[in-house]
């Protein structure tokens, strides 16, 4: 079983939809209990990093997912919930994250050559840095659906894959059994129904 | 590179596509969901619902084919038709769209714009503008390009993108339906007014207008077609592997 959190963060119906369609059983939730006993704990997102971290606080959710995470239990974040996983972000101020993965999560504005849009909305590519389970089935080059606006700065060994928007963007990040996607595996059809398969079902010793 | 996006839009009445489309392998062929589905098996980048139901059991159907849709297609779904009201945009983000698309709704009361981008995030709002040359200027239309609104369409668009929208459908009354080519001149101005993605739509005919489109206008985000996807004119996978070949990034 899979708990996605739910703390009134975005969309949630293609998630456990995607989920439902690679046959794995999961449930959106806020309650600690169903959390606690769930195998894998999915944090999605979107939205903004500070109103995203009040709302996870509101109801203590930030400590449960910290104290899940550090039992060893595999933690995949999405979009927003994969920016949460960090130490900071810069978004709108300054503001504390979960601190589950070193880094700092900032303006593409600052990186990506003036004149590209912002938000980078639509496919590209990944490439992958670092071995993984959750892209295992994934090959170089496949494409995965982006929204953002923001992204991890953090060290290379942190990074499982990033694409490229004249800037490479971290979009795979991994620290230990803490991982997330920039990008978004619900929308990014079959080569996102692969990897959230491989979160489900992998090892994370690969 | 961030790819050019390939879009096929499907009109939908009382929860069946419109025009009857027949592909080899497709039993039926007025399946929203099934259609869907097919697409995205070809390599459809995202897809458009457009609600053209008139009644409330039809808007009913509607989202209980969206929902199925969302159920099984796993490509990012715009929703647009009768989008007049931010309860309008929950009633279909629940049901599994990612984005909402207003046009007419937008035009009668364009705080809508600021309201739904505050609640739901300028990605999720995308604004599709039916503009038609008259006297040498662009001007907008409502009402399926029956009424002219008198509104100047670059700043119009201009205006919405300022009040919250992500992204643009731009329509070209003057090229839909002639399947003589994109109108590159009003995307062009289109382009160079605004800063977030472009859909081009209205005049595809063939393969290679896509790729003039895209290798003319490197801004240009996206194209949007209809009929020719319906009726195989076009078949996506061929679409796609001639922008390859034309060195134009397309997901595979």
């Amino acid at each position: 079983m899979i708990a996605i959190i739910d703390y009134g963060v975005g969309n949630l119906f293609s998630l456990s939809r995607s989920l439902e369609a690679i046959g794995e059983e999961s449930v959106i939730t806020n309650d600690a209990e169903t959390i606690q006993r769930a195998g894998k704990i999915i944090l999605p997102g979107v939205g903004a990093f500070g109103d995203a971290m009040d709302k996870l606080k509101e109801n203590r959710m930030d400590e449960l997912v910290k104290r899940q995470a550090a039992l060893g239990k595999p933690l995949m974040g999405i979009c927003l919930g994969m920016q949460l996983l960090f130490e900071k972000s810069l978004e709108f101020g300054e503001h504390g994250g979960l601190s589950l993965i070193p880094g700092t999560v900032r303006p593409i504005g600052d990186v990506i050559d003036p004149g590209l849009k912002i938000p980078q909305i639509g496919w590209n590519a990944l490439r992958k840095t670092n071995p993984y389970y959750i892209l295992k089935d994934v090959k170089e080059g496949e494409c995965v659906y982006f929204v953002h606006s923001y992204w991890a700065d953090t060290a290379p060994e942190y990074i499982i894959a990033d694409t490229e928007y004249s800037a490479r963007l971290t979009a795979t990040v991994a620290n230990g059994n803490v991982c997330g996607c920039q990008f978004h595996p619900e929308k990014s059809g079959n080569t996102g129904l692969r990897i959230l398969k491989s979160f489900a079902q992998g090892e994370m010793n690969i | 590179m961030i790819t050019k996006r390939i879009i096929p839009c499907l009109d939908v009445r009382d929860g069946r596509v419109v025009k009857g489309v027949n592909f080899e392998g497709l039993r039926d062929v007025n399946s929203p969901v099934a259609l869907a589905q097919y697409y995205s098996d070809c390599g459809a980048d995202e897809l458009v619902f457009y609600d053209i139901t008139a009644s409330a059991d039809g808007r009913k159907l509607f989202t209980d084919i969206l929902r199925e849709t969302a159920s099984r297609v796993f490509i990012p779904l715009t929703v647009g038709g009768g989008i007049n009201t931010v309860e309008d945009f929950d009633r279909v983000l629940k049901c599994g769209a990612d984005k909402v698309s207003v046009n007419s709704g937008a035009i009668r009361n364009p705080s809508l714009i600021d309201a739904a981008a505050r609640r739901y995030g300028s990605q999720c709002v995308v604004i599709s503008a039916d503009v038609k040359r008259v006297d040498g200027k662009y001007r907008v239309f409502a009402a399926g390009n029956r009424i002219d609104t008198g509104r100047e369409g670059i700043s119009w668009i201009r205006e919405c993108v300022d009040r919250g929208a992500g992204e643009v459908v731009l329509n070209s009354i003057d090229t839909d339906g002639v399947k003589q080519g994109f109108d590159l001149e009003m995307l062009q101005a289109v382009c160079d007014a605004v800063n977030v993605p472009v859909i081009a739509s209205g005049g595809a005919g063939c393969i290679e207008h896509f790729i003039t489109l895209f290798k003319t206008l490197p801004k240009v985000d996206a194209g949007l077609a209809a009929s020719i996807f319906h009726f195989g004119e076009v078949k996506i996978s061929d679409l796609k592997a001639a922008m390859a070949e034309n060195g134009i990034s397309t997901r595979l």
